[in-house]
């Protein structure tokens, strides 16, 4: 197993968002958790990157992450997309993907893989010198999907990566993302609000409703649960 | 025009020493987005261990390069042990430790090395350099060491992964966490740096005002003016700037106003570039879209 969370606890302060929330990912696997607005999704990425107090037991290729700081996680190889993109605004492009991969010792790997990333986003590659607080939302949003594949990462945490882009980026985003993953062998954690493209996407799924675990199984299962379809599928 | 030509040249020496000083504010503003005003006592103090050493027998450039390793030091500790539990107050609580870090390096140095006035020697030749004769081959030394600094500074920030990452933490400390960059350690460094640039400033002024724990209030005042007229975030600006203010302040002081008002020449600098330009000559002003 990659990642594997079990009775995992969050809270801001003294107010506790996530209930006692288990789940495990497999290698180069694409997980979504879906749930309406509130109900953790966002919490359960902060607390796998140790962004917020956790109790409960977190593992990371078997090895116990809880309670260790955000850098040290991200060394190990967990990349984090966070919500509203963490852009560096005022950073160029470019130095927005060095920062990416600021860990990573291999230069010669490092310089292929700006390539490789401006590949996919050749946008990218056209505003390398620009400033990158003057890119649009979704340029911005490419931008957070680059850098963290710039760590070179076993596992990408994406926090809402649909929010504020037109329709038909966010199509050709998880055509990428579907090809980060199975080019980059890179896992993906998908927390999406838009359930119909995190399902099409993903090959296993997990509802979140009020901080705890509701409903667990393949994506193309939870396509078909009534409950779902009712409530976040909209058919 | 003989006096004029004299009193730029004198300005444009006082004016590397401001801009020195304002280089290494201009690093603590990136590092944390506050103005330290314990910068000019924090100078002075080094000065004073630079001072110990070649008292007590160092030669001087050995001395030079350990108070400036000093200098770091002594930054990275002030970060860790002083600023580090305020980082999530309040800025007015924030500038009350830098304030209270002044006094406290003031008084600290009163009380091991007295208030007495000690000349402080400098590295260059007594003798006008080229037979430059409006300038002192210190004054002119110690522009050179003030642009040397500078650009060693431009290529650590520019051009090593190091500073890249110093630049991010500043201004988006979470998601330098998430690639993986050590935040705590960048602050401190920018610290540590800002220290060692401001033990350069203090060596390099000491000759020409003498050593004694009040030697740096009047510069810190110009040093503001001068970071403030740059760009407080522009570290080629306070470099500028620093020159501007000091041959502005000679030339005003001369031929203008007489040199009482000298001082309030940076106060009207500054709250003149406050009200019309507030990111300064060279200060970039950032887009956002939002």
């Amino acid at each position: 197993m990659l990642l594997e969370v079990s009775g995992l606890h969050a809270a801001y302060g003294a107010t506790r968002v996530i209930h006692g929330i288990s789940f495990a990912m497999e290698e180069k696997a694409i997980t979504a958790l879906l749930g309406a607005n509130g109900a953790g999704k966002t919490t359960t990425l902060r607390a796998l990157c140790g962004m917020v107090k956790t109790e409960g037991e977190i593992r990371f290729g078997g090895e116990r992450i809880d309670g260790r700081s955000t850098e040290d996680i991200a060394r190990l190889g967990i990349a984090h997309v966070p919500d509203g993109r963490g852009t560096f605004l005022n950073l160029t492009t470019e130095e927005n993907l060095r920062l990416g991969a600021y860990t990573r010792k291999d230069r010669a790997a490092v310089a292929a893989d700006l390539e490789r990333v401006y590949g996919y986003f050749p946008r990218l590659k056209e505003r390398r010198a620009q400033q990158a607080g003057t890119l649009s939302g979704g340029e911005q949003q490419m931008l957070a999907v680059s850098r963290a594949l710039m760590l070179a990462p076993k596992l990408m945490l994406l926090d809402e990566p649909s929010f504020g882009l037109a329709p038909v980026l966010v199509r050709e985003l998880f055509e990428i993302l579907r090809a980060i993953n199975a080019r980059e062998r890179v896992a993906l954690l998908l927390v999406e609000q838009n359930a119909a493209m995190a399902l099409d996407l993903a090959d296993r799924a997990y509802l979140i409703e009020t901080g705890r675990m509701v409903l667990a199984g393949p994506a193309d299962e939870l396509k078909r649960d009534h409950g779902v379809r009712r409530a976040y599928l909209g058919y | 025009m003989d006096a004029l030509l004299h009193q730029v040249l004198a300005g444009l020496a006082t004016g590397g020493i401001y801009a020195s000083l304002a280089l290494a504010l201009v690093m603590i503003y990136h590092a944390t987005h506050l103005v330290n005003f314990a910068q000019g006592e924090m100078a002075m103090f080094t000065t004073c261990i630079a001072w110990s050493l070649i008292d007590a027998g160092m030669p001087y450039w050995p001395a030079f390069f350990l108070t400036v390793f000093f200098g770091f030091v002594l930054g990275v500790l002030i970060e860790r042990i002083l600023i580090r539990p305020v980082e999530r107050a309040n800025v007015l609580g924030v500038v009350v430790v830098f304030i209270g870090l002044l006094v406290i390096l003031n008084s600290v140095a009163g009380w091991i090395y007295t208030y007495t006035i000690k000349s402080f020697p400098s590295p260059f030749p007594q003798q006008p350099i080229l037979g430059i004769r409006y300038i002192s081959a210190h004054e002119l030394g110690a522009i050179g060491v003030t642009l040397a600094v500078l650009a060693l500074l431009y290529v650590f920030f520019r051009f090593t992964p190091l500073g890249l990452a110093m630049r991010a933490a500043a201004q988006n400390p979470e998601s330098s966490r998430l690639v993986g960059i050590r935040v705590g350690w960048t602050l401190a460094l920018g610290w540590g740096l800002a220290a060692a640039v401001g033990a350069v400033a203090g060596m390099m002024v000491a000759p020409i005002v003498y050593l004694d724990p009040n030697m740096m209030s009047g510069i810190l005042l110009y040093a503001f003016a001068a970071a403030l007229l740059g760009g407080i975030d522009s570290p080629g600006g306070a470099v500028l700037g620093g020159f501007a203010v000091g041959v502005l302040e000679n030339v005003l002081g001369a031929f203008v106003i007489g040199n009482e008002l000298k001082l309030a020449v940076a106060l009207v600098l500054i709250v003149g570039v406050l009200l019309v330009k507030p990111s300064g000559l060279f200060g970039r002003v950032y887009v956002t879209r939002v």
